[in-house]
C-alpha cells in the first residue's frame, strides 16, 4: 500500500539499523518523558511535604523485593527468547516467551495482594499524598507490565505460523524491539522499588 | 547461521547470565542496606546509585546498546537531556519559594 513506511528486516544503509527499531526508541523516548512527568512529581511533592514516611514503614519490604527479583528474571527469559530465534530453536523460545509472560503475571499477582493488603488497612490513594503517587506511579507501571504481557503473549501465539511461513527474520526482528520495550518497563520498577519501599 | 555469528551468541547468553546474578546481587544489596535505617539523604545518594548501576546494566547488555548504531544513541541523548530538564526544572520552582 502507498504511503506506508515498509518492514523491512535489513538495516537501512543510511542509519544503519531497521525502522522499526528507530521507531520503538522514538516511542521509549516518549515513555521516558510519561514517567519522568511523574518522578518529577514525586520530587516536587517530597521536598515540599513537611512531613514524608519512609518507605519501608508502609510497604511490604520482602514483597517488593521479590516483585523486583521477578521483573528481572522475566527479562533474561525475554532475552534468552530472543537468543533462541537467533539460534533457530522455536521450541526453547516459546519456552522462554511463555516463562516471560508468566512471570509478568507473577508479578501483577504480587501487585495485586500488596494492593488488597494497603485497602485492608483502609490504605488508599485518598488517604496521604504519599500513597497517592505511590497508587499513581505503580498503577501505571501495571498497566504496561499488562500491556508487554499483551505484546508477548501475541509472539508467543504467533511464533511458529510466522516461523513456518518463512518470515523468520521477521519475527526476531519484532520479538528484539518488543523485547526493548519490556526491558524498558523492568527499568521503570528497578528506579521504583527503592524510592517506594526503601527511601 | 555461519559460525562467527554462533559464537557471538554463545558470547552474548554467557553475558546475559553474569548480569542477571549481578542484577540480583544488587538488588540483595539495596535491600540490605534498607535494613541499615540510615539517614534519609545517605538513604537516598545509595539506593539511586545501585538503581542508576542496575539501570545501565539492563540498557547496555539486555538492551543491547554496547553494540548499538549512533543514530541510537543520538535518539538516548536527547532523551536523557529532556529527562533531567522536566526532572529538574519543577525542583527549581519549588527552591525559588523557599523562605517566602
Amino acid at each position: 500500500m502507498e504511503g506506508l513506511i515498509p518492514y523491512i528486516t535489513e538495516p537501512r544503509e543510511d542509519t544503519g539499523v531497521t525502522n522499526s527499531k528507530i521507531g520503538i526508541w522514538l516511542f521509549l523516548a516518549s515513555e521516558v518523558m510519561l514517567f519522568g512527568a511523574f518522578f518529577a512529581t514525586y520530587i516536587v511533592l517530597r521536598v515540599g511535604a513537611e512531613t514524608w514516611p519512609r518507605g519501608w514503614e508502609i510497604q511490604n519490604v520482602p514483597l517488593g523485593a521479590l516483585n523486583t527479583v521477578v521483573l528481572i528474571t522475566s527479562s533474561v527469559t525475554m532475552v534468552m527468547a530472543w537468543a533462541s530465534l537467533e539460534r533457530r530453536d522455536l521450541a526453547k523460545f516459546h519456552r522462554f516467551i511463555g516463562a516471560t509472560v508468566l512471570l509478568g503475571g507473577v508479578f501483577l499477582v504480587i501487585k495485586g495482594f500488596e494492593y488488597a493488603a494497603k485497602f485492608e488497612h483502609h490504605r488508599f490513594p485518598s488517604t496521604s499524598t504519599y500513597l497517592a503517587i505511590y497508587f499513581t506511579m505503580t498503577g501505571l507501571h501495571a498497566l504496561h507490565v499488562i500491556f508487554g504481557m499483551g505484546v508477548n503473549g501475541y509472539f508467543w501465539a504467533t511464533g511458529r505460523s510466522y516461523w513456518e511461513s518463512g518470515n523468520k527474520e521477521l519475527l526476531i526482528s519484532r520479538v528484539e524491539n518488543g523485547g526493548l520495550f519490556w526491558h524498558f518497563v523492568d527499568i521503570v520498577w528497578i528506579f521504583l522499588f527503592p524510592i517506594m519501599y526503601l527511601l | 547461521m555461519d559460525t562467527n555469528h554462533a559464537i557471538d551468541i554463545e558470547r552474548t547468553v554467557r553475558g546475559f547470565k553474569v548480569v542477571f546474578i549481578t542484577l540480583l546481587a544488587l538488588t540483595a544489596v539495596s535491600v540490605g542496606v534498607s535494613y541499615l535505617h540510615l539517614e534519609e539523604h545517605e538513604a537516598i545518594i545509595i539506593a539511586l546509585l545501585i538503581a542508576s548501576f542496575k539501570a545501565s546494566l539492563v540498557a547496555l547488555f539486555f538492551m543491547r546498546l554496547l553494540s548499538e548504531e549512533k543514530v541510537i544513541f543520538l535518539v538516548l541523548a536527547a532523551t536523557v537531556l529532556f529527562f533531567f530538564v522536566l526532572l529538574f526544572v519543577p525542583l527549581l520552582t519549588e527552591l525559588n519559594q523557599v523562605g517566602q
